[in-house]
């Protein structure tokens, strides 16, 4: 392709400089009486061309259809999906008409009425017919596809139906983490306070609470020790004294959450958290919500036609049912590596590209019997794991590089 | 005022520095804002060319892309991602505002206000001047960004927050953001005292006879949209110092919640949604910012060239009144996924829609307007022929945009690059040129070469729908915008030939303008002398000497007795008919309805 490229932009190239000498001699021989206006034969041939160009142009559009109409998103794996594609297709129709019949009369009046010092323009100034004519025939063609449209966003963007089941959607940069609420029907709560090395969505619970803050209290111990070390009054002095600070006001905001209803610190406990692939149930109603960690991301399901941005401070939600399990998605496309994929869909940072999960529709009970393999948050987060531990590399020691790089 | 400047040019001598650089005249103005504008141009169309090098042929090595960025930016040739995006987010930027906001309303607006109303000059010579020395120093900051260690701005041209606040969050985010904010501040200044001046002007200074139903359209178009800015920009403004708060004084407007590289953030309450809201309130109404005064050039040739009036004088007002209205309540279909309310965003659905309508009867009266012309195919002409196109193609796929429902899937994809670059950038571009092409011999007093403007507007032309239009198929198959490569999915794998096309039609495209910068300086100095009315045209402009002067018109002002677009009217002897001419006994003005 490099040298495809190359040919075409060396034989440009050519072809350019050698129409430039020419018009150069051409101008260097008229120059003094050149006459502004086109010639007879130039009118004639831009006229033809753009008749020309349009069948170009129309020709370029079958082609990519052809070549390419077959390659854009397959049967939509989610029941609103279908009725989407539809209403696209619909809009298609509508719009690709008026293209053509305005590209039709476009470049045909281009190339009909070329200019003729014999004839005189019609003196037309206006039409109030056509003008209503062309008001209120697009404004009913509109009418349709907002009524159409705005039932189907109706539909998709109403409350989750009763007993779907829900799962969070948690970015940060530059992966994705699954959440299930596990054996209840609800998510544990979650804060950005307690977000650390084991807790990466913050979740939570009696057992993350008291690891948070006796981190905390160890970080801010640490801190106060190498206080006495540094002298004082210079930068870092004051610096180390803020970080401490700092930790303390997270340390009141996390103990805080000791004050949250029993019920809500207990849900977090059978949360299932899962990275790089999740599973869901066919058939079966399916509530995402949606937050950020750090900037906006947007979760697109593109094979779902479902997308939702996920921005910090705040929660979203978007629902639908799958319909097709990976397996049969695979006979359909007839694509046997065919997948469910997640995207990251809002530009967020260097690798945006690449920020993605596997989805795998299976049957429920197939569903079910992977959903009870799955580690709980809270075994997750027991002691014995190894988790506790790197959380102080994560909030400890690199506050100071991050004050680094704002100089 | 006016009448006060009414001096013919050698009354007083002027030096270098006065003529060309703190000139407060404005078609010297005008001059400065093209050349800017086309500096930028370049500068936009070359970074398009090296991130689709990498597009259209991912991780492969191009000399080029390191000759240019250096070990750091393309170490091996190959494009590092974070340079990736700073270079599709500055082409944006510079696109969008300083090539079709500023370059085009400023030359354009400067040009022809004063002259098609019959002004001495612009209300005020010196904030004209101003307008354009902000202008330059917001472009010379722009660029300035460029080579700063972190590299420029990198969140892409709508710079959302928090990634454009936080600078762990991208190396662009640093002091290349900071200096993109005082920039784009410093360009609203400039277009609000350029916006306020030709406001004031075509309300105040019109030319006995000039009633509002007798402008040309091409004043109606860069008056409202003039009105456009002064009404949208300031709310920029308001984001941005905002923003500048948020990044640099540890205030929270956008902020909140927020635990990044490792280290949480203590600002609360903010909302980044709230930013988008009053982004996009200017974002919106600047795209119709970038299109009217492309739609008013756009008309006033396909009249000239046609030789026919305008079809439909009165709607086309109409229209751009309408346009203009709508405009500032349908940002919201930027944001139909960023969970806001349902019923909004079928409240904004419903008016995105409605403006269909006047923009719909826009492209219809063109159309109208050749049917039975006598068309003349100037340089100017085609391109204007090639913007009505361009127009409808992009304009039809906002129709699928607009509907919530369907941009649910769309949203981000490259089906909306397709969209806005066809109807906006496609569009504006082409009217800017055919504007160039047209008013050449006004500027300059010269005649730009015609078989190069030939050339250069069939290869435009053929490479700007090569690149664009196979955008709509990727934007189908779900492909994101502003990725650095696909090839992480499977999925687009088999679109990976679309994407060489693409590109391949980019670097052609850019490679063609060339042509016109050529023929551009050489036609300056060397191109045939014009005549005063080269294209026989009826509006004032074409009654001033051909060597400029202050003042414009060397006696008293001309006196306009009839519309702009009596061309080709029955009995009379020539195809066209100044408006300086009077009515005869029982002639009819065209423009005046029934
Ligand atoms: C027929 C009238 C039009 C309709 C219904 C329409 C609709 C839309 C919609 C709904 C979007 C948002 C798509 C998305 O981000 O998902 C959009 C994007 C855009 N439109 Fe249009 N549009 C129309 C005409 C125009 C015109 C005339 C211009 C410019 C002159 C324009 C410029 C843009 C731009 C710049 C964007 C993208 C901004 C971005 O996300 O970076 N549109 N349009
Ligand atoms: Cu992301
Ligand atoms: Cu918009």
């Amino acid at each position: 392709m490099v040298v495809f490229f190359t040919v075409v932009s060396v034989v440009l190239a050519v072809l350019a400089i050698a129409q430039l000498i020419r018009v150069f001699e051409v101008t260097s021989r008229l120059k003094g009486g050149v006459s502004p206006l086109p010639s007879d034969s130039e009118n004639k041939y831009q006229g033809s061309m753009m008749f020309l160009f349009m069948f170009a142009y129309f020709g370029f559009f079958a082609w990519l259809l052809a070549k390419y109409g077959d390659k854009v998103l397959p049967t939509s794996g989610s029941v609103h999906g279908d009725t989407l594609d539809t209403i696209l297709a619909f809009n298609f129709w509508i719009i690709g008409i008026v293209f053509v019949i305005t590209h039709i009369f476009l470049f045909y009046f281009a190339y009909k009425y070329t200019f003729n010092k014999d004839r005189k323009a019609l003196y037309y100034t206006h039409s109030n017919k056509l003008e209503i004519l062309w008001t209120s025939v697009p404004a009913v063609f509109l009418a349709v596809i907002v009524i159409y449209g705005l039932s189907a966003w109706i539909d998709i963007t109403s409350d989750a139906p009763e007993g779907s089941m829900v799962v969070e959607l948690y970015p940060k940069q530059f992966d994705w983490t699954a959440r299930y609420s596990g054996s209840d029907t609800e998510l544990g709560a979650s804060n950005y306070n307690m977000i650390a090395t084991n807790n990466p969505l913050g979740v939570i619970t009696k057992t993350s609470i008291e690891q948070m803050s006796a981190d905390l209290e160890a970080e801010i111990a640490e801190l106060e020790e190498d206080l006495q070390t540094i002298p004082q009054g210079g930068l870092k002095y004051e610096e180390t004294k803020e970080r401490i600070a700092k930790r303390g006001r997270q340390l009141d905001r996390v103990r805080s959450f000791e004050g949250l209803d029993i019920a809500s610190l207990e849900s977090g406990n059978d949360d299932i958290l899962k990275k790089n692939e999740f599973y869901l149930p066919k058939n079966k109603s399916v509530n995402f919500v949606f937050r950020s960690r750090d900037v906006i991301h947007s979760a697109y399901m593109p094979h779902f036609r479902a997308q939702m941005n996920c921005v910090p401070g705040m929660t979203t939600q978007f629902h639908f049912v799958p319909q097709y399990t990976t397996e049969e998605m695979r006979e359909i496309t007839g694509n046997d590596e065919f997948e469910y994929t997640l995207l990251c869909n809002k530009i967020c940072g260097a690798a945006h590209y690449n920020m993605k999960m596997t989805i795998k529709v299976v049957e429920q009970e197939e569903f079910d019997a992977w959903l009870s393999e799955q580690e709980t948050f809270a075994q997750s987060i027991a002691p014995e794991d190894e988790g506790g531990e790197g959380m102080a590399s994560e909030s400890g020691s690199n506050g100071l590089e991050i004050s680094m790089i704002e100089q | 005022m006016s009448t006060a400047t009414a001096h013919s040019d050698h009354h007083h001598k002027e030096t270098f520095v006065s003529k060309y650089l703190f000139s407060h005249d404005h078609k010297m103005i005008s001059k400065q804002f093209l050349i800017t504008g086309m500096i930028m141009a370049v500068i936009g169309m070359i970074m398009s060319s090296l991130f689709r090098l990498q597009l259209g042929w991912p991780g492969e090595s191009f000399w080029i892309l390191n000759a240019l960025l250096g070990d750091k930016w393309a170490p091996d040739g190959i494009l590092d991602p974070n340079m990736y995006l700073a270079l599709v987010t500055i082409h944006g930027t510079i696109m969008v505002f300083f090539l079709l906001t500023g370059g085009l309303s400023g030359t354009f607006a400067n040009l022809l206000i004063p002259l098609q109303i019959g002004a001495r000059d612009m209300a005020s010579g010196f904030m004209n001047m101003l307008s354009y020395w902000f202008f330059l120093a917001s472009s010379v900051i722009m660029v300035v960004s460029l080579f700063v260690e972190t590299g420029p701005a990198s969140g892409g041209w709508t710079v959302y927050p928090p990634l454009s606040a936080l600078p762990e969050a991208m190396p662009g985010s640093g002091l290349g953001m900071t200096l993109w904010l005082v920039s784009m501040s410093l360009f609203i200044v400039s277009s609000l005292l350029g916006g306020l001046n030709y406001v004031v002007t075509v309300i105040n200074l019109r030319t006995k006879g000039m009633t509002m139903t007798r402008l040309p359209l091409s004043i109606w178009a860069l008056f409202i949209t003039a009105v456009l800015g002064v009404l949208s920009f300031p709310v920029l403004f308001a984001a941005a110092l905002l923003l500048i708060f948020d990044r640099s004084f540890g205030t929270s407007f956008y902020l909140s919640d927020i635990h990044i590289a490792g280290e949480l953030m203590e600002q609360s309450g903010g909302s980044p949604i709230l930013y988008e809201h009053l982004f996009w309130f200017l974002g919106h109404p600047e795209v119709y910012i970038v299109l009217l005064p492309a739609l008013g050039i756009t008309s006033e040739v396909i009249a000239t060239n046609a030789r026919k009036p305008i079809f439909g004088y009165r709607a086309m007002i109409g229209s751009i009144l309408a346009i203009a209205f709508l405009s500032f309540i349908v940002w919201g279909h930027h944001m139909f996924i960023t969970g806001m309310n349902p019923f909004l965003g079928a409240v904004f659905t419903f008016t995105t829609l409605l403006i269909a309508i006047p923009s719909a009867v826009k492209a219809f009266n063109y159309i109208t307007t050749l049917w039975k012309g006598n068309i003349r195919f100037t340089p100017a002409m085609l391109f204007s022929i090639g913007m009505v196109s361009t127009f409808i193609s992009g304009g039809v796929t906002g129709i699928i945009l607009a509907d919530s429902a369907l941009d649910i899937n769309l949203h981000d994809t490259y089906f909306v690059v397709a969209h806005f670059h066809i109807v906006m950038g496609l569009s504006a571009v082409l009217a800017m040129f055919a504007g160039v092409y047209h008013w050449f011999p006004k500027m300059y007093g010269r005649l730009m070469n015609r078989k190069m403007g030939y050339a250069h507007f069939w290869l435009t032309f053929i490479t700007a729908y090569g690149v664009f239009f196979p955008q709509h198929f990727l934007g189908l198959a779900g492909v994101p915008r502003r990725y650095y490569e696909n090839s992480q999915f499977p999925m687009f794998d088999e679109l990976v030939g679309l994407n060489e096309m693409v590109s391949v039609f980019a670097i052609v495209g850019a490679m063609a303008q060339f042509i016109f910068i050529f023929n551009f300086f050489y036609s300056m100095f060397r191109g045939p002398k014009a005549s005063q009315n080269p294209w026989g045209s009826n509006t004032l402009e074409w009654t001033t000497p051909v060597e400029h002067i202050h003042g414009n018109w060397p006696g008293p002002l001309p006196t306009v007795h009839r519309w702009a677009y009596d061309y080709s009217k029955p009995g009379k002897e020539q195809d066209f008919v100044p408006q300086t001419v009077p009515l005869e006994e029982g002639e009819l003005d065209g423009g005046a309805g029934h």
